[in-house]
């Protein structure tokens, strides 16, 4: 099961601005280790991920052996570089984020144009591990490296109309090859309920297995929602907007029948055209029980008092 | 210059076509040996043995119409092992499906046939496949006699099955279905005698009183 650290086990020190202080000191280190001085941190101007320096480890963790780094980052989907499972990693090899930039807009008190270093820095960044499971039926479980989105959307004050975020993929089909085929209306989009998206479970994902988002999953910075099906998670964010209707998603606006605006791991409620109720854990040969809200019911279950799954989809 | 009708009548042709047709199944085995099947094994092997199982129905039925438009005769002679590596190819396909996603499990499987389309169109098309293998050599040609080609035309249902198939499991990049889907209906609407259904058309209306 899920080991959440008490916030007293956190030392002081980690959540303080000097451990801040300290993480830039490493991504510093790291960048001229590196010997390229564009580097002013991690996430800035790679094409291939780096080590981030300082991190909480093991925030959350988890009883199951990690998917292989290696399956991680060449099994993805990721449409705007390509619909084949290994068409992102080949595809995005040259996808830069440089000075990536997120519009924040909607019903809050500190809209505007953010860097995403500017939003990440007062937090410490945090290593959680989670399962993924993908709408497909296959699952993997990583360790991801963010900040809890809850502290990101604090931070921008949010007004009481605010009862949805809704988020935006980057739209360029210079730099993202596969929105150049309209297999989906580009530009991605996707969408939390204000409750999911404060809930501490919530993670706005830098990094994974200890360094940079690899372009393929997602860099500079994606979403992370592990009760949700994949898809959920959208990745190279650039705009979060406060919104006071449900936003429209971009797989429920292909098929709504087949996907909803929630999306919740659900093995007792089938996606129209294939069972949900088994999943192929990366790296299995055989199919195990899909858990509800993939296994984290305990922390998320209570958003959903009331509502009937089965049309709530 | 080399001669490929004399290539075709030659009597390695056979055997030569016979090899050629473990090819893609032997890839996967010798790919699976050094590990370079992907993140996701069953989901690779799976996809590409059904991609082959179409790919040999397409090249299967395309072989009436090569001999009509290029005079190919001689072509027709590799059809039956054609259409068993079809049956081949889809039992394998069927085999890892059962095995793979459902371990052995009958009544899950038998709800997943029921349930969901894409399965069901695949499911069929399997089991129309079992009489037409079962009936291919040359003693049961001679017994069913015009039955048999009678019989032998559920391969058009076959197709159309397969299509759907790939079809309906798709989310959202049509084009590799798309693609078997247009050639798969060409090589059928080939078999079409519009002719003779035009004809009878007019046929028809030239017979009505003036």
């Amino acid at each position: 099961m899920i080991k959440i650290k008490k916030l007293s086990d956190i030392p002081s020190s980690e959540i303080t601005p000097e451990s801040v202080y300290h993480q830039r000191r490493a991504f510093m280190k790291t960048s001229s280790m590196l010997g390229t001085a564009l580097l002013l941190s991690p996430w800035a101007g790679v094409s291939a991920s780096v080590m981030i320096g300082d991190y909480q480890k093991n925030v959350i963790t988890l009883d199951e052996e990690l998917t292989p780094e290696e399956d991680a980052t060449s099994y993805n989907n990721f449409y705007e570089f390509g619909t084949g499972k290994t068409d992102p990693a080949r595809n995005a090899k040259d996808f830069t984020t440089d000075d990536w930039m997120i519009t924040v807009g909607g019903a809050c008190e500190k809209p505007g144009e953010y860097s995403l270093e500017d939003l990440i820095k007062p937090f410490a960044i945090e290593e959680r591990i989670y399962r993924l499971r993908c709408v497909e039926a296959w699952s993997m479980v990583i360790p991801w490296l963010g900040v809890p989105l809850a502290s990101i959307i604090k931070s921008l004050q949010p007004t009481s109309n605010a009862k949805y975020v809704a988020f935006t993929t980057l739209h360029d089909s210079q730099r993202m090859p596969g929105q150049k085929r309209s297999v989906l209306r580009w530009p991605y989009r996707e969408g939390l309920r204000i409750d999911e998206a404060m809930n501490p479970l919530t993670l706005l994902a830098v990094g994974m297995y200890g360094k940079t988002m690899p372009n393929q999953n997602g860099a500079p910075v994606r979403l992370v929602t592990p009760w949700k099906y994949g898809f959920k998670s959208i990745k190279s964010i650039v705009s979060i907007d406060f919104v006071e209707e449900q936003p429209q998603t971009t797989w429920n606006m292909e098929g709504p029948r087949e996907y909803g605006f929630y999306s919740n791991v659900n093995p007792t409620v089938d996606h129209p055209r294939w069972s949900q109720k088994k999943e192929r854990r990366i790296g299995d040969i055989f199919k195990r029980p899909t858990l509800m809200f993939n296994g984290y019911e305990e922390e998320v279950a209570h958003l959903y008092d009331g509502m009937d799954l089965r049309t709530n989809y | 210059m080399l001669d490929l009708s004399k290539m075709l009548r030659s009597s390695f042709a056979k055997p030569v076509l016979f090899i050629l047709c473990l090819v893609p199944i032997s890839a996967l085995v010798w790919r699976a040996f050094y590990g370079d099947l992907g993140a996701n094994p069953i989901e690779t092997i799976t996809r590409d043995v059904g991609d082959w199982t179409l790919r040999f129905l397409l090249i299967t039925i395309a072989i009436s119409p090569l001999r009509q438009w290029f005079g190919w005769t001689v072509i027709l002679r590799f059809r039956r092992m054609l259409g068993l590596y079809v049956f081949f190819y889809a039992f394998c396909h069927f085999l890892i499906w059962f095995v793979a996603d459902h371990s052995f499990d009958f009544s899950e499987m038998l709800e997943d046939i029921i349930k969901r389309p894409y399965i069901t169109f695949g499911f069929s098309a399997f089991l129309l496949l079992v009489p037409l293998a079962v009936t291919s050599n040359q003693s049961m040609v001679r017994r069913l006699g015009k039955r048999w080609k009678q019989l032998h035309r559920l391969t058009y249902a076959i197709v159309m099955l397969g299509v759907l198939h790939y079809l309906w499991q798709v989310k959202a990049d049509y084009l590799e279905p798309g693609i078997y889907a247009v050639i798969a209906g060409l090589l059928l609407l080939q078999r079409v005698d519009f002719k003779k259904w035009f004809d009878a058309r007019t046929s028809v209306q030239s017979s009505k009183p003036a």
